[in-house]
């Protein structure tokens, strides 16, 4: 369909475009969100976060995607760049970074305050496409869905917004937003983090809104509040509205990946035998931006079982229950167990890491152990890192022959001076980057 | 860029038994991830070059599917672009093309709008790195009319190549093609740079002459008329000519110098991305000096052997210096030693396929073993 505009130049409808919330700082992934956003943390091996959904949106027809940044953005446009790697490489639509912006008669710009007020803030973006339904989706989630089912069912019920929705144990309920529906799966009222929830449909972030009423929506409330937020207000004034809302059913795996503990889980899920979610298969592949990606080498004396290895590895050690991203060498004499080792990084000969997280680009030392001890709880940051595993952030070094504890932080290039007698104790935390003073870069 | 590119890609070889029947030589598939045209092609994109044609005849739809989009390379720009030139009728009737030289002349209008005052003409089917620039410069520098890349080889057969003799200064002072007897083992690796008017020129004159190939009626022809230079080429170049050295080349990859060389040293070969996950190595995966391509899923042994993408090793299966094509499946238990599998072969629980150690056996594409 073609729409004549009022200067009489063309606006082409999409019948439905994505907006994909990607500027969130997710603190509680620690050290690895430091640099990046929580979408752009590398997951599964080759891939980032933001490459499940954004993946989905390609294998649903979903071709327009604005995706709103704003945390530490830099690693995130990188790796969109024009989308090529998801084919939202398009003349008509594809994928567009919408940062926060000044607009005009502002003293100051504003900040998305919130999931909805970054919405409204970008309504000229959607308005170009003219588009019947708004798809909102974030990007931390780990899952594939056909949003073309999810549009069929909103469709079909005549729904105003449809929320996909999961079910979770009860028990867990507490922790989500949950919605509490009638048997036709309309919902009635919404709590979030419910201390006695009345249902166990939890909301995964996913909505589909009919424009023209959100739009209006949007418009009508966002005076009342400056943080205007999906779950907290939007969903409410819809309800108060007595607007139609229905949940959407989702069956399969779905993971938030918010935590340390969730993000390793989640990671290590992916290695079983016959995994949950299985990368595997020829539908509904997930895709991501890889430049240069030689195949992977296991050496002669190499040891490998229960793992994902990218492309690009070169493996003399052993690896075991572990996910390397591309690039990563392990030398010979080395070993990896319950590890996830991201992209670049280097193991030298005969350390030992147990359970440890290693971000893109790191230099490990010879004979180091790192993950090694007592399971004390971090003491500068016990919320963070509680589960056992030792983090060590991205581009850090660490000399050789050190011994590092469980629930560790390290993060720079750490010297045998930042050692007391060779060893981190377990919750120990060696931050270097606060000190160094980067030179304004020209 | 002062050159544009020909890469002859239409040739196949007997010797190479089964793996070219479905396919040309320079689709073969080749360490783990690539074909073998993705080495010239790369090398054309990393020497600056823009344009490049490819010229394709026997069997072409592995290599028109693998070139399907030239974005890989980084073609498909403004400026240049990748050219995939096929045989086409025409009024005067349809010959195919009758020799290299033919192919390149029914395509002349490529060279025509051509402005680059350069040609580089290579096969498809070598295994190689190399930065054109440098022997553009030693063209330049020795004001030849043609260059030959030639490089001295020691312990093979040099009479299946074009065999060189060399004069003091570079100059070609002897060339024969396949020559019963070889009087020197430098041979030509196939790959000439020449002004492009010259060839145009050239072209022209030999194709109303009746004769239609490039080294026999231009190159050897022409070696006393025309100033023909060779050029000393000293690093690693392979080409496929036989499943044996089909066999030999993957296997070179499992050579550290040679996997720096491709896949540690800028700039890069460059492949069509397949988006394929890591590999998987399961609970009973044993793998031992194994290149694997992603996607594959090992839950057996592999030792010694070059693994294509989507390769699947059952538990309890065995594979031993052997080449396996993307999308082969060994099931548990079965047994693959000293063999060549094709693309998508199976070899189901308790078969075995056992070559000799010279001479790798060859399943033929889709095969059920």
């Amino acid at each position: 369909m073609v729409i004549t505009t009022l200067r009489g130049d063309f606006v082409r409808k999409k019948e439905m475009i994505a907006m994909l919330l990607a500027g969130g700082q997710g603190s509680r992934l620690g050290v690895l969100t430091k640099n990046k956003a929580k979408p752009a943390v590398a997951f599964g091996g080759k891939y980032r976060i933001i490459d499940f959904p954004m993946s989905n949106c390609i294998n649903s027809g979903v071709d327009t995607v604005g995706v709103l940044t704003q945390y530490q953005p830099l690693q995130l446009n990188r790796h969109i760049g024009i989308g090529i790697p998801w084919d939202l490489d398009r003349r008509h639509g594809g994928v567009t970074v919408l940062p926060p912006h000044m607009k005009a008669g502002e003293e100051e710009g504003n900040w998305y305050t919130g999931t909805a007020d970054a919405i409204y803030q970008n309504i000229n973006f959607i308005d170009r496409y003219n588009p019947t339904y708004v798809l909102v989706i974030s990007g931390d989630h780990i899952y594939r869905m056909d949003y073309g089912e999810m549009l069929a069912r909103h469709k079909q019920t005549g729904a105003d917004v449809t929320i996909a929705v999961l079910e979770v144990p009860w028990e867990e309920a507490n922790r989500f937003g949950i919605m509490n529906t009638d048997e036709n799966g309309k919902i009635h009222s919404f709590e979030e983090k419910p201390k006695e929830p009345k249902s166990n449909l939890a909301s995964m972030g996913i909505y589909i809104f009919t424009w023209d009423m959100m739009q209006a929506a949007l418009l009508e409330v966002h005076e009342d509040y400056a943080d205007m937020d999906f779950g907290k207000h939007l969903i409410p004034e819809y309800l108060k509205q007595n607007k139609n809302l229905y949940a959407y059913p989702f069956s399969g795996y779905w993971k938030d990946v918010g935590t340390i503990d969730s993000f390793w889980a989640a990671n290590m899920d992916l290695i079983k035998t016959v995994p949950e979610f299985d990368l595997y298969e020829d539908f509904a592949k997930i895709y991501t931006s890889s430049e240069h990606q030689p195949p992977q080498f296991s050496g002669a004396n190499s040891d490998i079982r229960a793992s994902l290895i990218s492309e690009g590895c070169q493996v003399y050690g052993t690896v075991h229950n572990s996910i390397l991203g591309t690039d990563v060498h392990v030398a010979e004499g080395a070993i990896v167990r319950d590890s996830i080792i991201m992209e670049g990084s280097v193991i030298h000969e005969n350390s030992v890491l147990e359970k440890v997280i290693v971000d893109v680009g790191c230099v490990i030392g010879k004979n180091t152990q790192i993950g090694i001890g007592e399971d004390i709880i971090n003491e500068e940051k016990p919320k963070i890192y509680n589960t056992g595993i030792t983090v060590v952030g991205e581009g850090s070094q660490i000399p050789e022959g050190v011994v590092i504890g469980k629930n560790c932080v390290i993060h720079g290039v750490t010297t045998a001076e930042n050692y007391i007698d060779g060893k981190l104790e377990s919750g120990g935390t060696l931050d270097l980057t606060e000190e160094v003073q980067k030179p304004c870069e020209q | 860029m002062r050159a544009v590119g020909i890469i002859l890609a239409g040739g196949q070889s007997d010797r190479l038994r089964e793996l070219s029947a479905v396919r040309a030589t320079p689709a073969m598939p080749v360490g783990s991830c690539y074909r073998a045209i993705d080495f010239p092609l790369s090398n054309m994109a990393n020497s600056g070059i823009r344009k490049v044609a490819v010229i394709t005849q026997y069997n072409s739809r592995s290599l028109h599917d693998h070139l399907n989009s030239s974005k890989w390379w980084g073609f498909g720009r403004k400026q240049g672009g990748l050219f995939v030139l096929a045989p086409f009728l025409s009024k005067e009737g349809n010959f195919g093309f009758r020799g290299t030289a033919d192919s390149i002349h029914q395509n002349i209008s490529f060279l025509e709008r051509s402005k680059e005052p350069y040609v580089v003409i290579t096969g498809g089917d070598g295994i190689y790195k190399m930065d054109y620039n440098a022997v553009l410069d030693f063209h330049i520098q020795r004001d030849a009319d043609i260059t030959v890349v030639c490089k001295d080889v020691h312990g093979m057969d040099v009479t299946n190549f074009g065999v060189v003799a060399l004069g003091e200064n570079g100059r070609i002072t002897h060339f024969e093609e396949k020559p019963l007897e070889a009087f020197s083992n430098t041979i030509s690796l196939g790959i000439y740079i020449i002004k492009r008017t010259l060839l145009i020129e050239l072209l022209g004159t030999i194709i109303s002459e009746g004769r239609f190939d490039f080294v026999r009626d231009i190159v050897e022809r022409y070696r006393k008329r025309l100033n023909i230079y060779g050029f000393m080429y000293n690093d690693y170049w392979a080409v496929i000519n036989s499943a044996q050295s089909y066999f030999n080349i993957n296997m070179d990859f499992l050579r550290t110098d040679i996997r720096n060389m491709f896949f540690a040293q800028e700039p890069f070969i460059e492949t069509k991305n397949k988006d394929e996950p890591p590999a998987k190595y399961n609970a009973h995966s044993q793998v031992k000096n194994c290149l694997v391509g992603c996607g594959s899923i090992i839950d057996g042994l592999a030792e010694n052997s070059v693994l294509f993408r989507r390769v699947k090793v059952g538990e309890g299966a065995a594979v031993r210096n052997s080449v396996i094509m993307e999308g082969c499946h060994i099931y548990p238990g079965a047994i693959v030693v000293n063999a060549i599998l094709d693309k998508n072969v199976k070899v189901l629980s308790g078969a075995e396929v056992i070559g000799g150690a010279g001479e790798p056996k060859v399943i033929m594409k889709g095969s059920v073993v």
